[in-house]
């Protein structure tokens, strides 16, 4: 496999697996103000994600800096063609992550309502911006080589829109099932409801997802010479389709949804390979893995680093997802550890 | 103001911002580490409450660091996307390494301390916190090594106009780059000091009796003698780095005009740039600056009058920087050592106007370090990457100064509302003292 190959499919898991891990945080953080009836269940459904939460976001930080390292032109194209989206990225995460962390620092009602309020608004506008950015980039963005065309309310067309709300159904559904499986009482049952229904509209959306993917973007052309790859999004359905058969079993259906989502971001990069940030005007423009990447020397040696230290992150991070792997009590919280 | 002019704004606003919170994060959770590994070595319950007390400290400045690191990734991309084209073969690196090698452990085991107390051993909790420490260190020293190579290229062909990475092994081992972390580290470490100095004296004198801050600020007095001094040392170093590879640099922290042979060292001076010369130049020390900056009286000293005038960087604001820093860096050493003195014989109490004094003193080490970054990114300009890609050129082209006004009036605002909010809850745990 070319060292070019091999990045994109290094990048496209990098991007896929922060939306796995943080889309659950993010669909906690929009659902428990919701779901949390008292200040106890709001405490507990923050302690649910609150020793995985930052670990998660670092998936980002790799994922931007493996695009940096890996492909300079693809990252200097999509943070600079997509300023405004990108700075409503970076806002959203500075509040949230404050929020996450000083929300039990003083006990005063209004201090924590206001948090509560800045974690779920910001948990709603990041993953709808990054819907919105990548729903874009999967169409093409308005660039040629005179350089970027685009506007910022340009971005809201029926495709980019449909995929900023399909994220952030499936964080949604991602978050539920969480909370579902981590806490209990009330809390889960509640959060195991609100599974079960957006389970619906995630489906739907999901389908409209894949009709207008036919009409708005090119996706869909790797598939036609590859039939193939048509696997990779059949086991996207599936896999959403045993987050249903699978409700009564909490682990194995925020499991399933983890898949999901996974395999959600493959089918749109295996239609969009080779190509990471195509041209809505003017394919020749397009910059695929081949024009905008680094030199092989650095590719080789990325690669080395990315296939060495990858995996033992996972191995740690799946150590540390295992030793909390009990559920966040009331009891527990009312002790205070963890200190939220 | 263009989009370059405001980018730049913007870049140095979140950038000051940032190390507000970077350097008292490398030192405190050395310091919270050693100090709960001392509760499990000797089972002092006033070294538990010592480590819970400035750990809650820790957190609060911890959570900001993180959030506005995000910001310092992406900016390259958003705002300087000419310079992530041309760099982005080597400078995405070390970016990418730091992430992955180093910000996986810490943020991962962080979260794994904070929710672990009643989960493990004390022995195992306090080595999760030497994670963390070890995490931040090494995050910092990639994160120095992308640095160091803007400040000083090597191991790179210039290849259909980006630079191409042909040596890791020059990449990483940048003498530059490595100075600058000692340098970094030792400044953190001083600043942390003068920090947990500093509450402790708040402390004593809002009538806090009994050993947390006694021993606190005698176990900080004594760190930060050491890191203070080390300063010195790390500083000669990074201005012999400075001599050799940046002579535009030097002259201008320097404020020196003309070359010269066995240069004079001047205690007093003052630089008047629209006049290429100085306003005040007096008490000079004979072959002071040659012996200083190249360890050899002999040494020539290039002056800015040697320089095209494009390629200086702002005189007045690198030389204020850079005196006003190694000002402060000797003053540290003296409170240190006053700080040492009266600790260690416990008269503390008695001397209340030093106490007075290091409560103020917190503030020095986080001017000194902010003047230390000004000093090495303006001081490096008109250059971006150093005699290879100057910041004029490396900005994004597709921006308006509109978008950049938008972007900086943002994060003035939130970052405004963050400083506010992070020193209510700093004061307000200051003061919260379990027994």
């Amino acid at each position: 496999m070319a060292l070019q190959t091999l990045w994109f499919v290094l990048w496209g898991l990098l991007w896929a697996v922060y939306f796995m891990l943080d889309g659950f945080d993010f669909g906690a953080g929009m659902l428990r103000m919701f779901l949390a009836r008292d200040e106890t269940d709001k405490v507990v459904s923050l302690t649910a994600i609150g020793p995985v939460w930052n670990g998660n976001e670092v998936w980002l930080i790799t994922a931007g800096g493996a695009t940096f390292a890996a492909f300079p032109g693809a990252y200097a194209s999509m943070f600079s063609f997509l300023y405004l989206p990108m700075l409503l990225i970076l806002l959203s995460l500075i509040i949230r992550g404050v929020a996450i962390e000083f929300r039990g620092k003083d006990e005063s009602p209004r201090w924590r309502s206001g948090w509560d309020w800045a974690l779920a608004i910001t948990s709603l506008t990041a993953p709808l911006v990054l819907g919105l950015g990548f729903g874009n980039i999967f169409q093409g963005l308005r660039f040629d080589a005179t350089g970027y065309h685009g506007t910022f309310w340009g971005l809201f067309n029926p495709f980019g829109l449909l995929t900023a709300v399909l994220f952030v159904l499936l964080f949604l559904q991602h978050g539920a099932l969480w909370l579902g499986y981590k806490t209990e009482g009330a809390l889960s049952e509640g959060a195991r409801r609100t599974s079960g229904v957006l389970w619906y509209i995630v489906l739907i959306v999901a389908a409209g997802f894949l009709v207008l993917t036919g009409f708005s973007t090119r996706l869909y052309d790797n598939y036609l010479s590859h039939p193939g790859w048509i696997i990779v999004p059949a086991l996207a359905v599936a896999t959403l389709v045993g987050v249903k058969v699978l409700a009564g079993r909490p682990l194995a259906a925020f499991l399933s949804s983890c898949l999901t989502i996974l395999l959600v971001m493959a089918t749109a990069l295996v239609g969009l390979f080779p190509s990471l940030i195509p041209s809505a005007m003017d394919p020749a423009s397009n910059l695929t893995i081949y024009n905008s990447s680094s030199g092989q020397y650095t590719l080789r040696l990325m690669a080395i680093v990315a296939l060495v230290f990858v995996p033992i992150v996972v191995v740690y991070q799946f150590l540390v997802y295992r030793f909390f792997r009990s559920k966040t009590t009331r009891a527990e919280v009312a002790e205070g550890e963890g200190g939220y | 103001m263009g989009v370059e002019a405001l980018s730049r704004l913007q870049f140095a606003t979140v950038a000051v911002f940032h190390f507000l919170f970077v350097p008292l994060t490398l030192g405190l959770t050395v310091m919270v580490a050693y100090m709960e590994t001392r509760y499990v070595r000797t089972g002092d319950e006033n070294f538990l409450k010592m480590a819970k007390y400035w750990s809650r400290l820790m957190l609060i400045n911890f959570a900001v660091g993180v959030v506005t690191g995000i910001t310092q990734e992406f900016q390259f991309g958003m705002n300087w996307a000419e310079y992530s084209k041309f760099v982005g073969d080597i400078f995405g690196a070390p970016l990418a390494i730091e992430a992955v090698v180093a910000f996986f452990l810490e943020s991962t085991f962080i979260g794994l301390w904070m929710f672990s107390w009643k989960r493990v051993s004390k022995g195992v909790h306090a080595a999760f916190m030497w994670v963390v420490a070890a995490a931040s260190t090494m995050s910092a020293l990639w994160i120095l090594l992308a640095n160091g190579w803007m400040q000083k290229p090597r191991g790179y062909e210039i290849v259909g106009g980006h630079a191409h990475l042909v040596s890791f092994g020059a990449l990483i081992w940048n003498p530059y780059a490595w100075i600058k972390f000692f340098h970094t580290c030792m400044a953190a470490y001083t600043l942390t000091a003068f920090f947990i100095m500093g509450i402790s004296a708040i402390n004593m004198i809002r009538g806090h009796k009994g050993e947390l801050f006694q021993k606190s600020f005698r176990i900080a007095a004594t760190f930060g003698i050491v890191t203070s001094i080390l300063i010195i040392f790390a500083g000669d170093l990074s201005g012999l780095q400075v001599a050799r590879n940046q002579p535009t640099k030097l002259a201008a922290m320097e404020s020196q005009w003309e070359t010269e042979e066995g240069a004079s060292f001047y205690l007093l001076q003052f630089p008047r740039p629209d006049k290429d010369d100085n306003w005040v130049q007096a008490l000079g020390i004979p072959k002071g600056l040659s012996l200083l900056a190249y360890h050899d009286p002999d040494a020539t000293v290039k002056g800015l009058k040697d320089f095209p005038a494009a390629d200086r960087p702002p005189v007045a604001i690198t030389f204020v920087s850079f005196r006003l820093m190694v000002g402060l860096g000797f003053l540290f050493v003296l409170l240190a050592l006053i700080a040492v003195w009266l600790s260690w014989r416990k008269k503390l109490d008695s001397n209340r106007w030093f106490l007075w004094i290091m409560s103020f003193a917190i503030v020095l080490p986080y001017l000194a370090n902010e003047l230390g970054w000004i000093l090495a990114e303006i001081g490096r300009q008109p250059w971006i990457v150093y005699g290879l890609l100057r910041t004029q050129d490396a900005a994004s082209r597709n921006l308006t100064p509109g978008d950049v006004l938008g972007s900086l009036i943002a994060f003035v605002v939130l970052y405004l509302s963050l400083a506010v909010i992070d020193v209510f809850l700093l004061s307000k745990y200051a003061k919260k003292i379990e027994d």
